[in-house]
């Protein structure tokens, strides 16, 4: 496949390093032409020392026969602009965007950006995985991202331990399909009486979130800084 | 009417300057607050300081339900994403992004956002100015200019329909 990654920073350089690797045609686009340079030094001449945001250069690079473009900047709004730039002026099929801050994520969804990696969310993830919290975790988008897989650890005196998961009043278009308790998955029933310490897993609109935390939980969800 | 402006630059403070003495609600942001030092001591709108990109931020300055949302900064990426939160997000609905890039500001205008152009403005007045012909675009483009009328400029539903659909029914939409 021909990649175009935006973006010269570490996560550019490994990537095109290794898309290189697995033998793909890879064009990386980076405007700061010290650091392009260094780049060209270190694995050859595919760099284009240009902003990707601009037509003129995403155009030099060979965007309109591009199966993909990967934008991966620091910049969430540089990277947002490539993708749509791609997408819109050069019919590239598939758009990749690396979002810093999580709040954008559902933006650069709404704005045609075909997937979005989130760093942030990512380590966000793992760290809420250790340790035992009072939210929703969120496992998995689904659906273009306006579905999403959740699991909601309860405890004592969580309003859901004790209850038969039939006599939740879920959010319209919610649902708790499985829980893990001892380490074993097992599928929910409406008669299914949900303890403390069961993980639950659910799915459900993204919009959807702070009722499923609210009924299962019994805390608020707080804002993302 | 409800103003919102990103951006605190010459060009920003000096239009908060004139709509708020026009008696306009004005909220201008910018990142840094030296920058409100370009606002006269007279400025009885809201000068607040944040990335005028992140939706939480104009969130608490006030956006929502503004009239209109000019995001004039100096980063053409940073106006485009402003504008289009302000569009998608606060469904404000007189947006104007400032893009220098005429090849960006072009693009943008046909995904329907309304872009204003310093590059295209000021060779298009030299041009005047000089009575020399000069091949540039417009310097305010909209999606009506463009060719491309989006009622509603929401760029993914434009990446799902054909282009030619798209138009149709635009211009069905339109009557």
């Amino acid at each position: 496949m021909f990649v175009i990654v935006v973006g010269g920073g570490k996560v550019g350089y490994f990537l095109a390093r290794e898309l290189i690797g697995s033998g793909h045609e890879v064009v990386l686009m980076e405007r700061d032409r010290t650091r392009a340079m260094q780049i060209t030094e270190e694995i050859g001449s595919i760099v284009i020392p240009h902003d990707g945001c601009e037509g003129k250069y995403l155009g030099e690079a060979g965007a309109n026969r591009a199966d993909i473009v990967a934008a991966v900047t620091g910049d969430d709004e540089d990277n947002l602009v490539t993708c749509q730039m791609a997408k819109h002026h050069f019919d590239v099929p598939r758009t990749i965007a690396r979002v810093n801050n999580p709040k954008n994520e559902h933006l650069f969804k709404h704005l045609g950006v075909d997937e979005i990696v989130s760093p942030t969310r990512m380590i966000l993830g793992s760290i809420e995985a250790d340790i035992p919290v009072q939210e929703l975790l969120h496992l998995a988008a689904l659906g273009g991202g306006e579905l999403e897989l959740v699991e909601a650890q309860l405890r004592d005196g969580s309003p859901a331990a004790g209850r038969q998961a039939g006599a939740l009043s879920l959010p319209e278009g919610c649902s708790i399909f499985a829980v893990i308790r001892n380490e074993r998955a097992m599928s929910v029933r409406s008669d299914t009486e949900l303890r403390a310490g069961d993980k639950v897993i659910g799915i459900g609109r993204t919009e959807c979130d702070g009722e499923l935390q609210r009924i299962l939980l019994g805390t608020e969800p707080t804002e993302l800084a | 009417m409800k103003i919102v402006i990103v951006g605190c630059g010459r060009v920003g403070s000096t239009l908060a300057e004139n709509m708020d003495a026009a008696g306009h609600d004005v909220i201008i942001l910018d990142v840094k607050t030296s920058a409100f030092d370009r606002l006269p001591e007279t400025f009885k709108g809201s000068a607040m300081r944040g990335d005028g990109t992140d939706e939480q931020v104009l969130r608490q300055a006030g956006a929502e339900g503004a009239d209109v949302f000019l995001s004039l900064t100096e980063g053409d990426n940073r106006n485009v994403m402003a504008a289009q939160v302000a569009t998608e997000t606060f469904g404000i609905e007189r947006v104007v992004a400032k893009i220098n890039d005429p090849v960006r500001a072009a693009a943008y205008a046909e995904l329907g956002v309304v872009t204003l152009c310093r590059t295209n403005l000021m060779v298009d007045a030299v041009g005047k100015h000089l009575k020399l012909a000069m091949d540039i675009g417009p310097g305010i483009d909209t999606p009506a200019s463009a060719g491309h009328a989006h009622p509603h400029p929401r760029v993914s539903s434009r990446a799902s329909a054909e282009p030619d659909k798209t138009e149709a029914a635009d211009a069905a939409e339109r009557g």
